[in-house]
């Protein structure tokens, strides 16, 4: 494999999944969800809304080049498989994915050969009890919401639930925000699910 | 010494399971009938004359590393609590109340000396002996008589910390059951530092369909390059020459290196070894794209220097199919297992595995590899098992048309010196070959056809 860490693109190479960036990891999805640092702000807090709502209209809609857009580069997407996610360098985890392994995600979607998403599930979305919270970083915020997906598939309804953690940059020209990385927290995460395929 | 209960197998106005069918019928050299996946009949008698009349895999024990610590499993469909005791030997206790059969215990996990009924406070030890029962003065009878204690699988082995359990008295120690398969595990294990390996949580499946489906999965190398073909053009998006994964199954795989093998009492495993450069880092190679390998890979060579191949392997997917019958394989660096749930319902769990330092890796090494090992051992669950599994509950909704009775696995069967006997009794084929079906479907009829010796133990 080529070297040069700085210039490496992460949708063709790993660096940036070393053991600073899980140690970040941990850190920054442990105690978060503190009322001191609530975002009170409803311009601000209606803004994570829209993000949050684009984001699950961007999934059931299957147009995930643009639900990636809502990434930065250098992402995590993580589904813990204990409820109160341990170590992610010594638990085997739902989901863990970097950029490469979420573009691997679609494109494995995209092959028409993927049979446990052929056809491929229809899914609604509702995203509710958006809250965000500022962090030690004035650029950086964590954003907490419910969800409750509706899927069908293979002749049935279904319904896969829980919460989610995103942390959020602020984006380069300081507009808008980009998602460096996503913590899906099934409610039961920890138990045998049929058919876990589609992305959460 | 735990007393024994002769269990009258079957149930008292039963029809005997050995008398269910004519198993010869629905077992065939070549074939098998719809009905051994879709009858429950067959599924309640399996229930017994197999999860119980064979060795079945309940739990690792690093899953209960300290005494008095539990977990909660399933032997078929008994409920179980898998403990070890306060003098440390482990136990598979029937996870029932002696008095009205409520479970005693509804977590998956934790550390208990006993356990207390929660509906009328029939308290138990972990040894499973009864403790004591509220307001004892109602009973005319004394309540210490061992009838009282918690049932619990009379054979409980461990194999270097996979905990096996059979409830039949005739069934061979584990070891000898094992045979010649114990040689596959001791090489899974022993690729690890210290011989040994510890699980970390799991991806966990549920799937509509029986629960054979997965273990005539388990050795199969026919389906690889159709049921994951996503998974491989996925892995192999940006490979080039340089093929990743389970490619060499796209081309002629019966022409490789790689074989199956069957070992004996429905036991078999697929050795896909001989495909990989015999080097240091020649399992790295093969390794397709997961988070962080461009970083370790790095950093390691930096750190350790040629070493560093040596310790990239053990994040690598150790490319063997290590098959238990009825419930039990060993896959890349997973733990496998089967649980059957009803005629037509199966979980399949994935059991990670992690590295422990034996005094030759370091605290730092040690989180590292870990950290590779588990981002490897997501991507098979994530992007082949999902399609193998949508597969196995298609397979139960076409088994649903009565007329058309029979599944074939005749594969290699009748081809001059394709499959080859050889003098121990182990059978090996090319790797796309259905042999391991034939030979563990016999397994599954002889235990299907034959009474089984039963029994439960109490404490006395």
């Amino acid at each position: 494999m080529s070297a040069p860490a700085a210039t490496a693109d992460p949708s063709r190479s790993s660096y940036y999944v070393n053991d600073a960036l899980y140690r970040e990891l941990i850190a920054d999805f442990t105690g978060w969800q503190d009322d001191a640092r609530a975002v009170t702000d409803i311009a601000e807090r209606d803004g994570f809304r829209r993000l949050l709502e684009r984001e699950a209209r961007l999934l059931d809609e299957l147009r995930y080049d643009d639900w990636l857009a809502l990434y930065a580069p250098e992402c995590i997407y993580w589904a813990p498989s204990t409820p109160r996610a341990g170590d992610p360098r010594r638990e085997i985890a739902v989901m863990f994915d970097d950029r490469r392994r979420l573009e691997d995600r679609v494109y494995r979607l995209r092959t028409g050969f993927a049979w446990s998403q052929a056809p491929a599930s229809r899914t609604v979305r509702l995203i509710s009890n958006v809250e965000a919270f500022t962090t030690a970083r004035t650029d950086v915020r964590m954003l907490r919401s419910n969800f409750l997906i509706s899927e069908f598939w293979d002749n049935e309804t279904r319904l896969l639930t829980g919460w989610a953690g995103h942390r959020v940059v602020r984006d380069g020209d300081g507009a808008g925000w980009k998602i460096t990385a996503k913590q899906v927290n099934l409610i039961d995460c920890d138990q045998c699910i049929r058919n876990p395929s589609i992305i959460l | 010494m735990t007393a024994l209960e002769k269990i009258n197998n079957p149930p008292h106005g039963r029809l005997d399971a050995t008398a269910l069918y004519d198993w010869d019928y629905l077992v065939q050299e070549d074939r098998a009938h719809r009905l051994i996946y879709t009858d429950p009949a067959i599924f309640e008698a399996e229930m017994t004359h197999i999860f119980g009349g064979t060795w079945t895999y309940l739990a690792h024990e690093s899953e209960i590393p300290n005494d008095n610590d539990f977990i909660t499993r399933r032997l078929g469909l008994r409920p179980l609590i898998i403990v070890r005791d306060g003098a440390g030997k482990i136990r598979a206790l029937y996870n029932r109340c002696t008095h009205r059969g409520t479970t005693l215990c509804r977590w998956d996990k934790g550390n208990a000396k006993s356990f207390q009924c929660p509906y009328h406070g029939w308290n138990f030890l972990n040894t499973g002996k009864l403790r004591g029962v509220p307001w004892p003065d109602g009973y005319a009878e004394d309540m210490r008589d061992p009838k009282y204690n918690l049932a619990q699988v009379p054979r409980v082995e461990s194999y270097r910390g996979f905990l096996f359990g059979t409830l039949n008295l005739d069934a061979l120690p584990l070891t000898e059951h094992l045979g010649p398969i114990s040689k596959l595990i001791d090489e899974w294990l022993d690729r690890n530092p210290g011989g040994k390996v510890v699980v970390c949580e799991a991806n966990r499946f549920r799937f509509k369909g029986n629960w054979k489906l997965a273990y005539d999965n388990s050795c199969d190398g026919y389906h690889v390059a159709y049921s994951h073909r996503s998974l491989l053009e996925t892995e192999n998006r940006f490979a080039g020459e340089n093929a990743k994964g389970m490619a060499y199954y796209r081309n002629s795989p019966d022409t490789l290196a790689m074989y199956m093998r069957y070992t004996g009492h429905g036991n078999h495993f697929k050795d896909k070894r001989p495909n990989l450069e015999q080097r240091p880092g020649g399992l790295w190679a093969l390794e397709s794209a997961h988070p962080g390998m461009e970083h370790y890979e790095a950093e390691f060579l930096r750190r350790y220097g040629e070493r560093a191949f040596a310790l990239l392997d053990l994040a690598g997917s150790e490319p063997v199919n290590i098959n238990v019958f009825p419930n039990f394989s060993l896959l890349g660096n997973h733990i496998q297992v089967f649980e059957p749930l009803s005629v037509a319902e199966t979980n399949a769990i994935w059991y990670g595995t992690m590295v422990v330092d034996d005094g030759t890796l370091g605290a730092e090494a040690t989180t590292d590899i870990n950290a590779l090992r588990m981002r490897t051992q997501e991507g098979f669950p994530n992007f082949g098992e999902v399609d193998d599994i949508a597969n196995f509950e298609q397979i139960q909704r076409g088994l649903m048309a009565v007329e058309d009775e029979w599944v074939y696995m005749h594969r290699g069967l009748g081809i001059p010196d394709r499959v080859q006997r050889h003098d121990d009794g182990t059978i090996t084929a090319p790797a796309t070959d259905e042999a391991f079906m034939r030979e563990h479907f016999k397994e599954w009829k002889r235990l299907m056809k034959n009474p089984q010796n039963l029994a439960i133990a109490r404490e006395p």
